[in-house]
């Protein structure tokens, strides 16, 4: 399954190092387009990769199906493939399935095979169980990734997908021929694997249900926030931290109805001794969301940037231990691990945010503000 | 009848050194040193001493040797000197062991069998004296989830979050009682508390009127002999804590013999001077969880639901399903004792083979916990044994919120663990309410060694939180990736549930 060896090149040195390259990038009046300009930011940073991951989350891509579930399901057999089909037949009211395309290439060692469903649950099923189509999902996909072997559900959204491998993210966008794709939001990942074996299931974004991540970083806390996360149902089958994220977001803003600007103070939140600074209705809030929610700090170096549909944010740890920049130009709004990636596809930028430790970037459709100090509370976007 | 007793130490002395200055003769406690005017000399009497080593530290010229008594009984591994010993004693006395402090057997310590992780490359190790880390615990009971209210550009918490403690480290003083200890002691410990924005637990004796002023920082405890439970009691502290058992005795109660209840005494646990004080084994009102319930709740009406409750239980075998009854009778917080937990006195035979090691405890207990999806809604102190600041951190990775000392807080003050705590005679002023011994504690000086052992392992845990890669002690709560084990079966490997060293 290693793929291009060659740009390891061969003459390295053996240090590893803890990289990864992000970028986002996202037309904020829903504005579709292609993969020219998010391939070549992301392939512009090489140096943070190291081929053994890569990946892209589109959003606006399914159009025509908007309102059916996509199910991106990677499998690494043809067994799998049937034991989870008859998992899907059974749970859900499939509209269409077929093989995701890809290019042949011997790039390639023996790549996994990539389905996509669009489906709706089954609505007797969704009666008997009593919860939210979503809720529903939910489980369907722990269901598969925790109990089919060899089957991965990596995207579950409506009107967007995962595509991912390992590879360089050139190289992922050629194999799954992303030119023939337009989104209006592109989250894209080059990863350099430390901790975790490189597989095709190992590399980001990660997704559930609308919600994909891409994370440069290591959590020295995932221990707990895996813990956490299987006493709350989400089973990590991933073998890797970045899950946990993708997970405790679905879990904070949908079940939990946070805001993201919350979310953001979850995961990197302020430091006590600000926290007792704070003036006493905002002391009470961060407070309490330490308190209540504190086995899902994340605690460790990480840059994140998440979306889902209408949202893009940027997050880093408290003390700022990855880099993150966001740049705007015109509807675009860019966040990326270097500036460099940026500047590359938009020489000039109208404006540039170097967010502090913990500071959240948000762009929201139609909504050209990006929030750059969040610490107050009274200041979230609808 | 002759007692066949060895003495078990050998005081010896250089008397070439000594000075003949008395202070040795003075400070023991168990009259070992006698001045012999004729001869000129001091004379000891062996067979008393209980290496205390107070004499030793005491002697201006470093004259006194106490060793054990290098006289042993013909080597065997089954009957050992402890075994024949014990069986000596009880022929002289005809009676029950007693003993004081833990349990003091080899093999059911797992702390050490537990080994940290550290960062290396992929992330970066924290810097403590350069960065801040966090270890701030709160304890007591949580809601599942926050709920808030939104108003146009306004956010407004919806939840409101139950009463809670605020320690500024993880670490607790565990409930000594005043009648076990002396008001010199607990004073120490309540000044320490505040100095380190921690509680201290006043114990099953009741709380004197004089250390109300720190009742802010003073856990008050409800045991089965009610003793010093009024509406004042239960309003003053900062929590309230329903002991059902102690690690160094599970499912026994207590005794202060009425020779040892003064007038003060007295006077805090609200019954006659010289009566005995006598804590039933069980609560009588409670011989079952929903007993227990009504009592959780009966308190919190009491003081309107101001104050956490804790309920504190012996880790037997067990411990996990009890745990979860008692999250599910509406305790906050749930303390475990652990087999090494101390006492100022047990019945030896109970103190060495009751109860099990606190590590494996907090493991069933945490995973129960979380299994039942209840873990965060209740905080978890471990107890029993906890000797440093890495067994602090170990027991946290375990699944702990933060722990109680009880004997490392008195061995700061002095104590030297000759387990005699039961004679009331502690030469250390410490396990004593002799108005004369207890002087030998300084309130002020043994405060400020309390404080200092609390900022050191403070310190410390701060260092190996940073060496993680942590910030904040809660990313470490119930972190098991960060520990592995050494030398111990899958089983046990199992239980903990932590990997291999090597994995
Ligand atoms: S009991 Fe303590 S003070 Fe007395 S002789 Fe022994 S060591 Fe010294
Ligand atoms: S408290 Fe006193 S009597 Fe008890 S073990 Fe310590 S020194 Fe000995």
């Amino acid at each position: 399954m290693y793929a291009r060896r060659e740009h390891a090149g061969s003459y390295s040195d053996d240090k590893i190092l803890g990289s990864c390259a992000l970028f986002g990038m996202m037309n904020l009046t829903c504005e579709r387009f292609s993969s020219k300009e998010p391939v070549h930011a992301i392939s512009c940073m090489r140096e943070r990769g190291n081929g053994l991951g890569g990946g892209f989350a589109i959003y606006g891509i399914y159009p025509d199906l908007a309102d059916l579930y996509a199910f991106h399901v990677m499998y690494m057999d043809p067994l799998s493939r049937r034991r989870a089909e008859k998992n899907l037949m059974r749970d859900f009211r499939i509209l269409l399935s077929e093989e995701i395309p890809t290019k042949e290439s011997n790039e390639f060692l023996d790549p996994p095979t990539f389905w996509r469903y669009f489906l709706e649950p089954k609505p007797s099923k969704l009666r008997d169980e009593n919860v939210s189509s979503d809720e529903y999902v939910v489980r369907r996909v722990m269901g598969i990734n925790t109990g089919v072997r060899g089957a991965y559900v990596i995207s579950s959204g409506k009107d967007m997908g995962v595509f991912k491998g390992i590879g360089f993210p050139e190289d992922i966008a050629d194999f799954f021929r992303l030119n023939e794709y337009r989104g209006y939001m592109w989250i894209c990942h080059a990863r350099f694997p430390t901790n975790t074996p490189g597989w095709w299931g190992g590399a980001h974004p990660f997704s559930i249900l609308d919600w994909s991540v891409a994370h440069n970083g290591e959590l020295s806390s995932y221990g707990v926030n895996r813990r956490y996360l299987e006493m709350e149902g989400y089973g990590c089958a991933m073998k890797t931290d970045t899950e946990v994220l993708a997970y405790a977001l679905d879990l904070l803003a949908r079940r939990h109805n946070i805001p993201i600007e919350l979310i953001a103070k979850v995961f990197a939140p302020p430091y006590w001794e600000e926290i007792d600074a704070m003036k006493p209705k905002e002391r009470l809030t961060f407070a309490a969301l330490r308190r209540v929610y504190g086995s899902l700090m994340m605690n460790g170096p990480f840059s994140i940037i998440a979306a889902r549909h209408g949202e893009m944010i940027g997050l880093t740890d408290r003390k700022k231990l990855r880099p993150l920049i966001g740049g705007m130009r015109g509807d675009f709004l860019y966040i990326s691990s270097e500036e460099s990636a940026i500047r590359s596809i938009s020489p000039s930028l109208d404006k540039v945010v170097r967010p502090y430790g913990g500071e959240i970037i948000v762009g929201r459709l139609r909504d050209l503000r990006v929030m750059e100090t969040p610490t107050l509370v009274g200041r979230v976007y609808a | 009848m002759r007692r066949y007793l060895l003495p078990e130490y050998i005081v010896e002395r250089d008397d070439l050194k000594c000075t003949r200055c008395k202070i040795c003769v003075e400070q023991c406690t168990y009259g070992v040193h006698n001045y012999n005017a004729i001869k000129n000399m001091i004379e000891s009497r062996s067979e008393l001493c209980v290496d205390c080593l107070r004499c030793v530290l005491f002697c201006p010229v470093n004259a006194i040797t106490v060793r054990r008594n290098p006289n042993v009984y013909k080597e065997n591994y089954h009957w050992t000197y402890e075994f024949i010993t014990s069986i000596k004693r009880q022929a002289d006395t005809g009676s029950a062991l007693l003993s004081g402090m833990g349990c003091d057997k080899q093999n059911l310590t797992y702390w050490d069998k537990l080994l940290l992780n550290a960062c290396q490359v992929t992330n970066p190790p924290i810097d403590p004296i350069r960065e801040p880390i966090e270890i701030r615990t709160y304890l007591g009971g949580k809601p599942k989830m926050l709920e808030f209210e939104f108003n146009d550009e306004d956010i407004t918490l919806g939840t409101k979050l139950g009463p809670c403690l605020c320690a500024e480290t993880p670490i607790l003083f565990a409930a000594m009682s005043y009648g076990a200890l002396n008001l010199n002691v607990h004073e120490a410990l309540a000044r320490a508390a505040v100095d380190c924005g921690t509680y201290f637990n006043c114990g099953e004796g009741g709380l004197h009127p004089s250390l109300y002023k720190y009742s802010d920082h003073t856990i008050v405890q409800v045991a089965s002999g009610r003793f010093g439970v009024d509406l004042k009691y239960l309003s003053v502290g900062a929590a309230i804590e329903i002991k059902i058992g102690q690690g160094a005795k599970p499912g026994i109660g207590g005794h202060l013999p009425g020779e040892k209840v003064s007038d003060d005494i007295a006077m805090v646990r609200m019954i006659p001077a010289g009566t005995d004080a006598i804590s039933p084994a069980p609560h009588h009102d409670i011989y079952s969880i929903e007993d227990l319930r009504q009592l959780i709740y009966a308190l919190k009406e009491t003081v309107e639901y101001t104050k956490p409750v804790a309920v504190k239980i012996a880790a037997v075998h067990n411990s996990a399903a009890i745990a979860s009854g008692i999250v599910r009778a509406g305790a906050d917080i749930i303390v475990l004792d652990g087999v090494r937990g101390a006492t100022g006195a047990a019945p030896k035979a109970i103190r060495d083979n009751v109860g099990i090691p606190i590590e494996l405890a907090v493991a069933s207990v945490d995973q129960r916990l979380r299994d039942e999806g209840v873990r965060d809604e209740v905080s978890l102190i471990a107890s029993g044994g906890i000797r440093s600041s890495a067994d602090v951190v170990k027991a946290v990775a375990l699944g702990a919120d933060a722990v109680y000392i009880g004997t490392a807080a008195l061995i700061a003050m002095g104590c030297t663990l000759c387990q005699k705590c039961y004679t009331g005679k502690c030469p250390w002023g410490i396990a004593t309410t002799d108005p004369e011994i207890s002087k030998r504690l300084n309130p002020e000086d043994a405060y400020k060694r309390v404080v200092n052992l609390v900022k050191a392992w403070s310190i410390e845990i701060k260092e190996m939180l940073g060496a993680m890669g942590m910030d904040a002690i809660e990313s470490l709560r119930g972190n098991r990736e960060q520990l592995r084990g050494v030398g111990l079966t899958d089983r046990e490997l199992e239980i903990l549930g932590v990997k291999m060293a090597g994995e």
